[in-house]
């Protein structure tokens, strides 16, 4: 496991144009390296809710993706509001969108457990007024 | 069924068709994009009426073969132009997204 591989991208907090674009990216990179379809989706959709939720909830933030042989560790990082209860968070259902946002489809509380579905470890640190930083690891 | 074949036994309309002869084997409705990530499989019909520039995305990442608009729901040029960029079959129908399941059920 001596050679990884580093992407990293500053997601910008007000474009909701350009939001996914992160991970789209990191998409089409493993698929260069070769990895397997199934793992280059999990690791695109968890990024993605994770890229999506840096927009939306703490406008923007850092994506680091280290890409090994037998995993790829996605760290997500923001100085956002941070989260209040992670574990109210986490349960499926739960958002605080508003509503300008649900209407283009996001708000329905099911991007955390996503995250949760499509990886092996996934860990939340978060402090209210300093910002959330969200490590996820899917083994190869 | 390939993209291009269900396409022409639905009678849709193309807005883009970078990748035709990708097989379809499965379908997924849903308008909420955190469900549709959760739940649609890889190589699916994708019947939406969210046509906004995140539905590009979904597609992609979820590896949809195609995308339905239903309904013949509004959709921006911009968006089209992403979906052939990033090599999303786009496709648009009066049909609602019942009636256009309902019609994928007897090719998949
Ligand atoms: N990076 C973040 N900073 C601050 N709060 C966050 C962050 N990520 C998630 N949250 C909080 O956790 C809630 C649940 O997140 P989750 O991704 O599950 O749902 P959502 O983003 O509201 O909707 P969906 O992902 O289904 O479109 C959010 O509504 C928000 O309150
Ligand atoms: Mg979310």
């Amino acid at each position: 496991m001596a050679d990884s591989v580093r992407l990293e991208y500053m997601i910008d907090g007000d474009n909701f144009t350009s939001a996914g674009e992160a991970s789209v990216m990191v998409k089409k990179s493993l698929r260069q390296m070769g990895f397997d379809p199934e793992t280059i989706r999990k690791v695109s959709v968890a990024m993605y809710e994770g890229e999506i939720n840096m927009v939306i909830h703490a406008q923007g933030g850092k994506a680091t993706v280290d890409v090994y042989d037998d995993k790829i560790v996605i760290v997500l990082a923001d100085r956002g509001p941070g989260i209040p209860d992670i574990e109210l968070a986490m349960q499926a259902g739960y958002s605080t969108a508003p509503d300008n946002i649900r209407s283009l489809g996001f708000g329905a509380g099911m991007g955390l457990p996503n995250m949760k579905k499509y990886t092996d470890e996934m860990t939340i640190e978060s402090e209210v007024g300093v910002g959330t930083t969200i490590t996820m690891v899917v083994n190869v | 069924m390939n993209v291009y074949k269900l396409s022409e036994a639905l009678s849709l309309t193309p807005l883009a068709m970078p990748d035709v002869d990708r097989e379809v084997t499965s379908c997924y409705t849903g308008d909420l994009l955190s469900w549709v990530m959760g739940r649609a499989s890889a190589d699916c019909v994708w019947v939406t009426i969210m046509t906004n520039i995140n539905t590009v995305a979904v597609a992609t990442l979820v590896d949809a073969s195609m995308v339905i608009i239903a309904e013949n729901a509004e959709i921006a040029p911009e968006v089209v132009e992403r979906a052939r960029e990033k090599g999303v079959n786009l496709y648009t129908s009066p049909l609602d997204a019942y009636a256009l399941c309902a019609a994928i059920s007897r090719y998949l």
